[in-house]
């Protein structure tokens, strides 16, 4: 009993990291109706940022975020403006074939600087430390830690969607951005705001993955396949409810691997056709436009 | 005698067909004057022709953009693999009964990710991929996670000498590209091609002037999974190794697909050709410098969908309003044969 508990809890928490992956993502689908495909890619970037910024300044990885998230928002507001504002409109393939081009140049860039090898992060004693919550269940600090990391997130994401000014700015251009622009919002800096911030997020989930995990340059489209699934079985526009997607995908993979290790991605990937079979509009929907 | 005629032919596309057709008579001669390699390079370009035509019917005129078609390539694959190995179905066999699976496997993928939208639904297609990679690799049989070759014994009866069977398996690949191609073609100058022009150039005024919407996907959807299996047997036909990550490969049978049609120009049929041949017109200029043509490719579609969304062969259409294939109707009035394009309409 007491194994299944462990199974279910580790789910619970690598849950949380999933949604930090989905949370970006669905941020910038929120705010125009965009689909990064480069997003699990930019969160492996932003891996090879800590192990680089680690390295150099001899920080520990986890530090290494304060250096790397405004790195990679200020990277996504320069991506924003000069080339994805460009793709934005009705046809969903401009931005689907550039954020696909994208996430070929940062794999293949990747591999030429850092070679196929898998890396890690080392953060020290943090990542064995444990912490006994009931007789024979105990919790990795690491994991708990990616888990509050990832309430922070989505908390602070929720607060600055719907109590400062820019979070309605957000929401406004997201409602309709022809409006919004003749209420005098810059729709381009609104995007490129929104996209900076997804990066930043992707950035802290980078780095939280390549702690616990190993990492190379080839792992991206499978991170955002994760994050895509979390999306969808919470429900689109909730970012809660893309918690929730989060823990559901991470429990369904810890019980399949349970069950047998060939099957961890497998449960993942059958729970969300599940969902969306007998669920398509997600589990929590706030549904918009 | 009716007042006028509806023509697909001009004297111009006459002519570039019967070149056209003069360049497979050549290329079905290949084996006389290519070398093996040239062979072989023949044969992979002739696969992501058909492919990329594939991928360009499906997204280019029933604005079903797919990232997951990978699926199908590598369902193609494991099924000849399969058929060859476990039930002792000779390959050649296998590639049309790939085929039949793959249309049968789209029907149900179909009622899943039909259910998504837009983004969601080319996510949706992947994630369908993705499944389907991890059952592979849990068929031992097969190889498990680390594939399999195919038996020297099952090689050595499609033909005994080398040579012969490198010939065959070049024109198996020559004559699957053309036929993919001349189905399309057919395809599209039938009442579905009207229905499909129509869903490409606006989905909701072809779904008020009657078309249906959904039963035309549908049968698209199948049409290309069926291609595509068949594409995939071929493809590793020619490899003779097959594993789930190189059978079921976003990379390889997705993304340089989709750049290759982008490049050349998407819903135009002869997009796909000209984008294929830029492709590998990078990819043996850049042989030397690794990973470089990959960089250059993303570069390259990103640019063109910018600066030229319509592709190469797009610019060349509105330049010089000339298609190799048949494909517009033409309204020809009376015995003069007063020709009223209808392309001008068409562009609008």
């Amino acid at each position: 009993m007491t194994e299944w508990i462990n199974v279910v809890v580790q789910g619970v928490l690598i849950g949380g990291l999933y949604a930090m992956f989905a949370a970006g993502l669905s941020l910038i689908f929120g705010v125009m109706r965009l689909v990064n495909i480069a997003h699990g890619d930019f969160i492996v970037l932003a891996a090879y940022m800590a192990l680089v910024a680690a390295a150099a300044l001899g920080l520990n990885p986890i530090a290494a975020t304060v250096i790397v998230a405004p790195a990679m928002a200020a990277l996504g507001y320069v991506l924003q403006r000069l080339l994805l504002n460009r793709t934005l409109g009705d046809d969903l393939l401009p931005p689907l074939l550039v954020t696909f081009g994208l996430s070929v140049i940062i794999q293949n860039g990747l591999l030429e600087l850092f070679t196929a090898d898998s890396r890690r992060l080392q953060a020290g004693a943090i990542e064995v430390a444990s912490l006994q919550v009931a007789p024979g269940i105990s919790v990795g600090v690491l994991p708990l830690l990616q888990f509050v990391a990832a309430i922070a997130v989505i908390g602070g994401l929720q607060a600055l969607f719907y109590r400062t000014a820019v979070g309605r700015a957000f929401r406004a251009t997201s409602d309709d951005p022809s409006v919004a622009q003749l209420m005098g919002l810059d729709n381009r800096h609104v995007f490129a705001l929104a996209m900076a911030l997804s990066l930043a997020v992707v950035a802290i989930a980078g780095v939280l993955l390549a702690v616990r995990t190993n990492f190379d340059p080839a792992i991206g489209p499978a991170r955002l396949i994760f994050g895509f699934e979390a999306v969808i079985i919470g429900g689109l526009g909730n970012l809660w409810g893309t918690l929730a997607g989060g823990i559901v995908l991470g429990v369904a993979q810890a019980i399949g691997a349970k069950l047998d290790p060939g099957w961890q991605l497998l449960a993942g990937h059958l729970a969300f056709l599940l969902v969306l079979a007998v669920r398509p509009e997600g589990l929590f929907p706030r549904i918009r436009g | 005698m009716s007042a006028f005629q509806v023509r697909f032919a001009d004297r111009r596309s006459e002519i570039s067909l019967a070149v056209f057709g003069a360049l497979i008579v050549i290329l079905g001669f290949a084996p006389l004057w290519a070398g093996r390699d040239g062979l072989r390079l023949l044969g992979e370009i002739f696969a992501y022709v058909a492919l990329a035509s594939l991928w360009n019917l499906l997204a280019g005129y029933a604005g079903l953009v797919s990232v997951g078609q990978q699926a199908f390539v590598g369902l193609g694959g494991y099924m000849l693999f399969g058929l060859a190995i476990l039930a002792g179905v000779p390959p050649l066999w296998a590639i049309p009964a790939a085929g039949l699976i793959g249309a049968v496997a789209a029907v149900p993928v179909a009622a899943l990710v039909f259910r998504l939208r837009g983004h969601y639904f080319a996510i949706g297609t992947w994630v369908i991929a993705e499944v389907f990679r991890l059952l592979a690799s849990q068929v031992s049989v097969l190889g498990g996670g680390s594939g399999t070759s195919l038996p020297s014994g099952i090689v050595i009866a499609i033909a005994q000498s080398r040579a012969t069977r490198e010939f065959m398996i070049y024109w198996i690949a020559l004559a699957l590209a053309v036929a993919i191609l001349g189905l399309i073609l057919l395809l599209l100058r039938s009442r579905y091609g009207l229905a499909l022009t129509a869903i490409r150039d606006n989905e909701l005024a072809a779904l008020s002037n009657g078309v249906d919407v959904a039963r035309v996907k549908l049968v698209v959807y199948v049409l290309a999974g069926g291609g595509t299996a068949m594409v995939g047997a071929l493809i590793f036909l020619q490899k003779l190794r097959i594993s789930p990550d190189a059978a079921f490969s976003v990379n390889d049978w997705t993304a340089f697909v989709i750049f290759i049609t982008v490049i050349g120009g998407i819903g135009r049929i002869e997009g796909p050709i000209v984008g294929t041949i830029v492709f590998f017109a990078l990819r043996q200029t850049l042989a030397d410098h690794g990973t470089l043509y990959l960089l250059m490719l993303g570069a390259v579609a990103i640019v063109v969908m910018l600066k030229a969304p319509k592709g190469i062969w797009g610019v060349i259409v509105e330049k010089l309003d000339w298609q190799v294939f048949p494909l517009q109707r033409r309204v020809v009035f009376g015995a003069q044969s007063e020709l009223r394009s209808l392309s001008e309409k068409e562009k609008e």
